[in-house]
């Protein structure tokens, strides 16, 4: 994807490290702990990543809906919905990819934190998308934090799935 | 689970750097975080603090001196929003040492003249203040201070100039007086009168073409809507009335006046200001936003009036603030609460949307300022809410005057906001929009703002926040279309073919399948189908897209795909200039009542190259779509077309300097290890493949140029043929030309210049000579005159 480009710090002064703070934009502290490779192969793609993971969504927002917020920083090159592994059908996540990087950063820096359907939702630099990726992880099929959520969620399935099996 | 174990270390077989502490740097840093830092909320006075920063500033001059000059002159460039506390650091740090006095200013003016070298010209506003500023901690002396300004007004008798060169250097000259207004009169006022009058007679003859292209809203009731400088040049008549004396600046340096004033004053060298050259590039003109005024605000503290200079001064703060923390919105909301007392609640929002609004474009992405909005409303959610509540009424009530691109912001503004507050709003007080015509402004803001509330959410919803009074103006359900759908169309034209399509591609037919069922449909064009079937065959490309769309509808993804698997088929059924219209037109007839999906298909067949950009505009501009032409959507199609037109030309642009460049450093190599001439064969079979290289790409960059300025004579020609179309019907009926639609349409052109001004001056002598000749209705024309007089 497109770089971006470095912060105007022309003239003789350069810039300031008060300024140059981009913490909305920074790498989290999650890793993706099935991702293969060394880690700081990891930490380079991140670094150069166009793609977001966006979690926290409902189970009823749809691929239109993420493409309109998430538009609103560039324009989108590809949404990939998450999955029920088993049910194949959307279980609160999606990857959000953009044709430049500064785009990804912008939905880091204003979109991350604010609403959709709702709720506010949460994205984060991701490695880069690639088949079976778009599965949860957890053991009913569905993201790893539904296997294990107490309280009721009506936009994830209400309960946890361990909550429902008791 | 399992989980991989990874070794701390980087890729096996790079040896481990052992990292040594370079005290130096850690120094450099620690000066710039206590420099950065001083002013910030802390234990001590400001005064304190100030002291003690000088004297450990002091004592590492001797070894740290040019680290220390280059921060500050980085924080006088960088912080503006905290200019006089850094003036009154350097007035301590000169009182102490004249000569770090005397280097600092001529560092300062080093920088000043490069930034004006660079067409730094917002920066250098900043300098030239601090410069001033410094008048008043006695390291500058303000005789040469005037001088400098004399230099600066005298910018004016230029001839041949552009006159926003000269309003530059008049804008720097008076926008600081602010500061040192005072000081300067009392030295010299004598000088100064001169300087104020030539301004006024500068302001007086200075032409303001451009000012209807910039204004937010056309009607100056409540609020004129003022050229930048006639606003601030009755600031500044305002200051001098009242003896100079300004309220609301921070003035650090007067609780040091004991020890400033025994300090040494350095004169500033003569400035000259850098000569006008073709290249150069200065700030455009702009419109002073007005949105509140003293009256809005009973109940909160009085705020300037708007032609006091503390105006000037608070809102040139916030947009600094803004300017230097864009980036982290908390931090952005610490520092403007930190310099504006929350309860100024108007200045703030003034502000935000005195920048969402501002023509050509906001200095910032749009979205920022929806999160700042929000961000302010987690901090204050007892009465910011109620506030930006009033501000959205107001803002409705004047949208009959206002700009057709700012209503645009609005909208998806105020539908974006709306979304992160469950969509609450009390839609019955608008009411009054029902009983008018819904081309009005205000109907139609209420329907696109319906519009873009449902794609962030979904149908039903907005049937259920509306009063059922509001269905009138509630969007479409947005679901597809299929002509061939219903048993009733079977005697449409293609419908059985369209069966057969449907049967094969559920059955994952190959492109040469779906070639071979269409080539039985019969082209209502030719009597004589050429055996081919590749020519402009408007009933195939019917069928086909219908069907395929009409399978794909279920999601973006669907379609994307569906567009892929069958490119081929595209391509060829859309090859000519005609069949990309019509591949056009028939997504829209499917897809008319989902807008958004018109706009992300137009977008993929764009980049697969199945239709180009012309086409894109044509078909925009096509009767089929007189309908739609007024909607929200059909210029966010338009306005992205041209965006990914322009980003592709500069992506070629930028492959063929790579690609020169890459030439450039193999001649280099090879021109420096020239022992080995015999090899002169081998090196320009090396260069050979590089070189091609770059003729093809010269070639492709023409091409795309031409491509680009294709697009925009397009453009502007299907205005002109529209906008006159209209102006002779009312002509000769005898109406009057400014209805809703002719209000939106010449707006509509207007933005058009605004948005791609940069590329659109590469055409101009184009455009002058070919579309905007003298011939054309002063009303169109007019739009051309105050375009080039932006840059005049």
């Amino acid at each position: 994807c497109e770089p971006a480009g470095g912060g105007a710090a022309m003239c003789s002064g350069g810039t300031l490290g008060v300024l140059r703070s981009d913490s909305y934009a920074a790498l989290s502290q999650y890793r993706d702990q099935h991702f293969r490779g060394t880690r700081s192969e990891q930490e380079r793609l991140l670094r150069r990543s166009c793609t977001l993971y966006v979690g926290n969504l409902s189970f009823y927002t749809t691929e239109e809906q993420i493409h309109e917020l998430f538009g609103k920083s560039g324009d989108i090159k590809k949404v990939i919905m998450g999955l029920d592994k088993v049910k194949k059908t959307a279980c609160g996540f999606c990857f959000v990819e953009y044709y430049a990087r500064e785009d990804a950063e912008n939905a880091m820096r204003y979109i991350n934190g604010t609403r959709l359907d709702d709720r506010i939702i949460r994205t984060d630099w991701d490695a880069g998308f690639k088949e079976g990726r778009q599965y949860g992880r957890g053991r009913s099929g569905g993201q790893v934090r539904d296997e294990y959520r107490q309280d009721y969620d009506a936009g994830r399935g209400g309960y946890g799935k361990i909550v429902q099996g008791q | 689970m399992s989980r991989r174990r990874h070794s701390d270390d980087s890729d096996a077989g790079q040896p481990h750097k052992r990292r040594r502490t370079s005290e130096p740097s850690e120094i450099e840093e620690r000066l710039e975080s206590l420099i950065c830092r001083v002013g910030e909320k802390s234990n001590s006075s400001l005064e304190s603090n100030l002291e003690g920063l000088a004297g450990v500033l002091e004592a590492d001059l001797p070894n740290y001196k040019s680290k220390i000059l280059r921060i500050l002159c980085t924080v006088a460039r960088l912080l503006p929003e905290k200019l006089t506390v850094y003036t009154t650091l350097v007035g301590l740090l000169n009182a102490r040492n004249y000569n770090f006095g005397g280097e600092f200013v001529e560092a300062m003016i080093r920088q000043l003249k490069e930034c004006l070298k660079v067409s730094m010209y917002h920066e250098a506003v900043h300098l030239v203040r601090f410069l001033s500023d410094l008048v008043n901690c006695h390291v500058i002396a303000a005789p040469s201070m005037v001088a400098m300004f004399e230099n600066f007004v005298s910018v004016t008798q230029e001839e041949d100039v552009p006159q926003v060169r000269c309003d530059w250097y008049i804008f720097a000259f008076m926008s600081s007086l602010p500061w040192v207004g005072k000081e300067l009169y009392e030295k010299k006022d004598a000088e100064m009168d001169r300087l104020l009058s030539q301004t006024e007679s500068y302001l007086k003859r200075r032409q303001k073409i451009h000012v209807p292209m910039l204004q937010v809203w056309t009607a100056d009731k409540p609020h004129p809507q003022e050229e930048y400088l006639d606003c601030l040049w009755s600031q500044i008549q305002k200051l001098k009335k009242d003896r100079w004396q300004e309220r609301h600046i921070l003035r650090p340096y007067l609780a040091f006046d004991s020890i400033l004033c025994e300090a040494l004053q350095h004169n500033l060298p003569p400035f000259t200001p850098p000569p006008h050259t073709e290249g150069s590039v200065y700030p455009m003109p702009r419109v002073i936003f007005r949105m509140f005024d003293y009256t809005d605000d009973p109940e909160g503290p009085v705020m300037p009036g708007s032609h006091s200079v503390e105006r000037f001064v608070i809102e040139e703060n916030l947009h600094c603030i803004i300017k230097s923390h864009w980036k982290e919105r908390k931090t952005w909301v610490v520092q403007a609460t930190l310099n504006c007392a929350l309860t100024l609640c108007l200045p703030f929002l003034q502000v935000i949307f005195a920048e969402l609004f501002q023509l050509p474009s906001p200095p910032h992405i749009e979205v920022m300022y929806t999160t700042l909005l929000i961000e302010l409303c987690k901090l204050q959610p007892g009465s910011l809410p109620q506030v930006l509540a009033q501000a959205t009424e107001m803002l409705y009530m004047r949208l009959d005057t206002m700009n057709t691109t700012c209503v645009d912001r609005f909208i998806n503004w105020f539908s974006h906001h709306l979304s992160n507050f469950q969509f609450r709003w009390s839609w019955e007080d608008w009411s009054d929009c029902l009983t008018q015509d819904l081309e009005k402004p205000k109907p139609k803001f209420v329907r696109e703002v319906l519009e873009k509330c449902m794609r962030l959410s979904y149908h039903q919803r907005i049937i259920d926040i509306v009063p059922a009074s509001f269905s009138v103006l509630s969007p479409a359900n947005p679901v597809c279309i299929y002509k061939y759908g219903d048993e009733s169309n079977r005697s449409l034209p293609g419908y059985t073919v369209a069966l057969c399509l449907t049967i094969a591609i559920k059955n994952k037919a190959s492109n040469d399948e779906i070639f071979s069922i269409l080539k039985d449909v019969p082209n209502p064009n030719q009597d004589d189908d050429d055996g081919e079937g590749f020519t402009f065959n408007p009933l195939k490309i019917e069928v086909f897209v219908q069907t395929l769309l009409h399978l794909a509808a279920k999601s973006f993804s669907h379609s994307f795909s569906a567009l892929a698997k069958f490119h081929e088929v595209f391509k060829t059924l859309a090859e000519s200039d005609e069949g990309k219209l019509h591949v056009l037109r028939v997504v829209y007839e499917v897809w008319k009542n989902h807008p958004q999906m018109i706009a992300v298909l137009v977008d993929k067949m764009i980049r697969t190259q199945i239709v180009d950009c012309a086409a894109v505009a044509n078909w925009i501009f096509s009767s089929e779509l007189a309908h739609d032409f007024t909607r929200f959507y059909i210029w966010e199609i338009l306005h992205s077309t041209i965006r990914k037109m322009n980003k592709h030309v500069l992506k070629i642009h930028k492959e063929l300097e790579e690609t020169k460049a890459r030439l450039a450093r193999q001649h280099k190599r090879r021109d420096s290890d020239d022992d080995d001439d015999d090899d002169d064969r081998s090196s320009d079979r090396e260069d050979g493949p590089l070189e091609e290289q770059i003729e093809r790409l010269q070639e492709k960059v023409e091409s795309a140029q031409s491509e680009q300025k294709n697009l925009f004579l397009v453009i502007f020609q299907r205005f002109i043929m529209l906008l006159t179309e209209h102006l002779v019907r009312c002509e000769t009926g005898g109406i009057d030309v400014f209805t809703p639609w002719y209000k939106s349409c010449i707006e509509r052109l207007q933005q058009i210049f605004l948005q791609h001004h940069q590329i659109i001056q590469q055409y101009m002598v184009t455009l002058e000579n070919l579309l905007f000749t003298a011939e054309l209705d002063h009303h169109i024309l007019a739009v051309f005159q105050q375009f080039c007089a932006l840059q005049a």
